[in-house]
């Protein structure tokens, strides 16, 4: 009992280390951090540098900067400093993950199932890990409306929202949807679709719906604004499922498709020209390498694995050369993590297209300004440079290093994590343990 | 060769001399038109059977056991590491290969993986690696392993050379094998046909993580209830044998019945053949340590999460850790978010013998990955390296031919353009017992096969 006591107290420990880290700056959002190697991602390395951040945001980056008076100076001499790790393709920091119970549910939206207290937030900021596009699952073939979050830990869901990035609805193909690895138990009926030409077809069905949808609301709207409408005019009936993808016809949101295999993207794309909406990304893409002339003509980015393969029949030809291949042929790509541990070792698994042909500062943009640019949060994040948001991680060697460690991840100037502080906090936990028994 | 197989063919020729001119004539312009190209199959052959004389030239050598040369040689004969060093003389007739800017290192070793025993692991038609029930001593790795697995390729490509490769699921989950990554069939690759048993004791369910205030959840069946059921199993075969020597002794004992369990732990029980037990928890560790001890049995520890509490105890036990994936949170939240980076460091650090391993098929290949991780938290850089060459060796009892670049021991030699354990190193060349193997795999030819689209008109 004591021992739990103990264990608990521990916990709590450094739970309030984390709350209290987050909130000594809470206010103010300033630091000055000197002489780290400051990979910019998109002006270059600086050796030595410093960044020097006011009210949340970079103020100057440079050599020799002064703080004004009651900022935080952050030695960071030997270390590194990049942006805030952005991770495409996450299910964190959500309540639920699958409406699967229909493989058409375009109504759900994420941003209404935010977990601010999943502790998952916790464990990606110790990999430098400050923004996430958590999504829903792949369990139906239209899901629901995705969100992009800022890992404020200790903050209310609304304050995570970054509202500027893009809407975007989750589309997913395969195995998947076609619930290809369940078991098919007796009694229970095979959900529709249970093969790719069924998922295809359900797609373009939904979407010539919602098309009717839009030209019912039109005519309605016409009509009413005649000069003698019909007295007995009605409104078409709501439908929250066709109103999202009429928005995504619109253009007011876009798609982001769990895809595989080549021809599934191709047929994708296709769907896309028909029916004149846009992708955003095609989230695991495996056989992007495949099809690479034609996502680049299409201008359609991919959120892929480094190389987390064969674990279906439709990832037994992802090659880990992928993002690197699809990189050079002008693709964006970006290199998302998909869980709840991966997250904190993501800035391992972009090192990793370094052995397949990028360089560390391509490696490193696959989790910073592309993904920035994915998420259309670009002019806001994604780099180091002034009047963009402070959101940035300290590594003890260079983040693309397998030898590497994170040191420190701060969101708009605020410390969320910081390992030095929590080994002092440890090390005064045990003392006093020590000190009980 | 070419020289070796003229200087054969003139003695021939000599003992002919007293044959007639004309055959002498048809037998000498024969030997002109066959001789290059039977010399090149000769070749062929020596590089496929690793007989051919191969020296490294120039290259950075880390030895692991000796020490870093900066620019020296390697000469490879008859699949071992014939001399290594500074002065090393090439004799007339070996293949050179500079490798001036390359570094040689032994060839590394994964201490527990499922190659070749899971190709697709959603697809249940590939899956091999756990058999159905509790116990099952009698089901061998070796026998299920496929040869020919993607992953095998893919990981030799990354510099490893070996790989245990374990049944798992149940409580006595079967018979590892200990093999080398190269071979025509499963058993060209034997090189422990049967290295271990595997017996896996109960997990550690996992909370999550360092801030989520939930305490580690009990194993659904206590370990302590576990442990002293395998008591009874080995007391049972210990029977088993006593009867069966009895039976010998007297006509008038019938001997047992065939008893699957105990028939397959006898070399268990007697000591012969080692075990591997996954084991978690810190209490667990303990438990085991006893067990192992009073049963006296060999053992060699897989998973130990919680290994950093005990390391003492298990250094004083002498039994060396395989380290589990470190691709995992740690499954007990208290323990901190870095528990698993760190838990290696502590163990080594208290003087247990560690080897990493990647637990997997599919990403049997990022091996290094998992020693650097630890490395990042505070494992010296020599000792990751160790962890995975010699260490594992010395576990496996193998060290005599492998994990190091010692002459003597098998040419199983990795050139790499950079730090064997870095995410961006490109393995240069790998051999295997003397012998350079191909380092194609799956990613390169898809990769080359989608590149011919580039080459269009």
């Amino acid at each position: 009992m004591r021992k739990k006591i103990k264990k608990t107290g521990l916990l709590i420990s450094f739970l309030i280390l984390f709350l209290s880290s987050a909130t000594w700056l809470l206010a103010s959002g300033n630091l000055l951090i000197k002489n780290a190697t400051i990979l910019t991602v998109t002006g270059g390395v600086i050796p030595r540098g410093d960044v020097l951040v006011i009210n949340g945001l970079i103020e100057q980056v440079g050599q020799n900067l002064t703080a004004p008076a009651d900022v935080r100076i952050i030695d960071a001499a030997g270390k590194y400093l990049m942006p805030g790790i952005i991770d495409t393709h996450t299910h964190i920091a959500l309540s639920g993950t699958n409406e699967g119970t229909d493989a058409v549910t375009p109504e759900v939206n994420m941003a209404e199932v935010i977990n601010a207290d999943d502790t998952s937030i916790l464990t990606a900021l110790s990999g430098g890990v400050t923004m996430v596009h958590t999504m829903h699952g792949s369990a139906n073939v239209i899901g629901g409306t995705n969100v992009v979050l800022k890992l404020k830990w200790g903050q209310p869901s609304e304050q995570l929202v970054v509202k500027e990035a893009y809407p975007t609805l989750k589309f997913a193909l395969g195995e998947n949807v076609k619930q290809s690895n369940w078991p098919l138990l007796p009694g229970r009926p095979q959900r529709y679709p249970a093969t790719r030409l069924g998922a295809n077809a359900l797609i373009r069905s939904e979407l010539i719906k919602a098309k009717d949808y839009m030209a019912a609301w039109d005519r309605y709207e016409q009509l009413k604004k005649s000069e003698n409408p019909p007295a007995d005019l009605l409104p078409p009936r709501k439908d929250l499922r066709l109103e999202t993808l009429a928005g995504l016809l619109r253009g007011q949101l876009i798609a982001r498709c769990h895809a595989y295999v080549a021809t599934e993207m191709i047929e994708f794309l296709n769907l896309s020209k028909e029916f004149g909406f846009k992708i955003g990304a095609f989230e695991h893409a495996w056989e992007a390498y495949k099809i690479a002339d034609e996502l680049k003509a299409a201008g359609v980015g991919i959120s892929v694995f480094a190389d987390s393969w064969a674990y279906k029949m439709e990832a037994a030809e992802g090659i880990a050369y992928n993002a690197a291949y699809c990189t050079k042929k002008g693709i964006l790509v970006s290199i998302n993590s998909d869980s709840g541990e991966r997250i904190r070792r993501l800035f391992n698994e972009a090192g990793k297209t370094v052995k397949y042909g990028l360089t560390q500062d391509e490696a490193l943009r696959l989790i910073t300004i592309n993904a920035a640019k994915q998420l259309g949060v670009d002019h806001l994040v994604g780099s180091i440079e002034a009047g963009k948001q402070a959101d940035l991680a300290l590594f003890s060697r260079h983040p693309m290093s397998a030898y590497t460690r994170c040191e420190m991840t701060i969101i708009e100037g605020e410390v969320y994590f910081d390992r030095e502080a929590l080994l002092k906090e440890r090390a005064a936990a045990s003392a006093k343990k020590g000190g009980l028994s | 060769m070419r020289l070796m197989s003229m200087a054969q063919t003139g003695r021939q020729l000599k003992d002919r001399k007293n044959s007639n001119l004309l055959l002498a004539l048809a037998v000498l312009l024969s030997v002109i038109l066959i001789i290059p190209p039977f010399s090149l199959a000769q070749t062929a052959a020596a590089a496929e059977n690793g007989s051919e004389i191969i020296a490294i030239v120039g290259a950075r050598i880390v030895p692991v056991t000796g020490p870093v040369i900066d620019s020296g040689s390697i000469l490879i004969k008859d699949g071992r590491i014939a001399g290594l060093g500074t002065s090393i003389s090439i004799p007339a007739g070996a293949r050179v290969i500079e490798a001036k800017g390359l570094i040689a290192y032994p060839g590394m070793i994964d201490s527990y993986s499922w190659l070749g025993l899971e190709e697709i692991s959603g697809v249940r038609a590939t899956v091999d690696n756990r058999e159905t029930g509790r116990i099952n001593p009698q089901v061998k790795a070796i026998e299920a392993l496929h040869y020919d697995s993607m992953h095998i390729p893919i990981a030799r490509a990354n510099g490893i050379v070996a790989a245990v490769v374990a049944p798992s699921g149940g409580l006595i989950s079967g018979q590892s094998t200990l093999v080398k990554l190269d071979g025509w069939t499963n058993r060209e690759m034997v090189i422990k046909e049967s290295l271990a048993m595997v017996i896996e004791l109960p997990a550690l369910r996992r909370s999550r993580g360092e801030f989520s205030g939930l305490s580690r959840q009990q194993p659904q069946i206590s370990t302590e209830k576990v442990l002293d059921e395998l008591r009874q199993i080995f007391e049972k075969t210990r029977m088993y044998e006593k009867r069966k020597e009895a039976a010998q002794k007297s006509i008038l004992l019938p001997p047992p019945d065939f008893d699957e369990a105990s028939y397959f732990l006898l070399p268990v029980v007697k000591g012969e053949l080692p075990v591997i037990f996954s084991v978690h928890a810190d209490k667990d560790i303990l438990q085991t340590i006893k067990f192992v001890q009073e049963e006296k049995i060999r053992a060699i520890f897989y998973g130990v999460e919680q290994g950093f509490k005990v390391a003492r105890e298990i250094k004083q036990a002498g039994l060396p850790c395989i380290i589990g994936s470190l691709y995992s949170l740690p499954p007990v939240g208290e323990d901190g978010y870095d528990a698993l980076f760190l838990n290696p460091v502590i163990l080594n650090e208290a003087g247990v013998k560690i080897a990493f391993s990647s637990s997997s098929a599919s990403a049997a290949k990022d091996l290094p990955y998992h020693a650097a991780k630890a490395a990042a938290f505070g494992l010296k850089p020599e000792e990751a390296l160790k962890a995975v060459t010699i260490y594992p060796a010395e576990i496996f009892g193998v060290d005599k031919l492998m994990g190091s670049l010692k002459p003597g021991k098998l040419a199983n030699i990795v050139l790499t353009d950079g730090d064997l354990l870095e995410l961006g190193t490109k393995i240069q060349k790998v051999f295997i017992e003397g012998k350079e193997v191909s380092l194609e795999n799956r990613y390169t030819v898809l990769l080359e096969k989608f590149e011919q689209r580039d080459k269009r008109e």
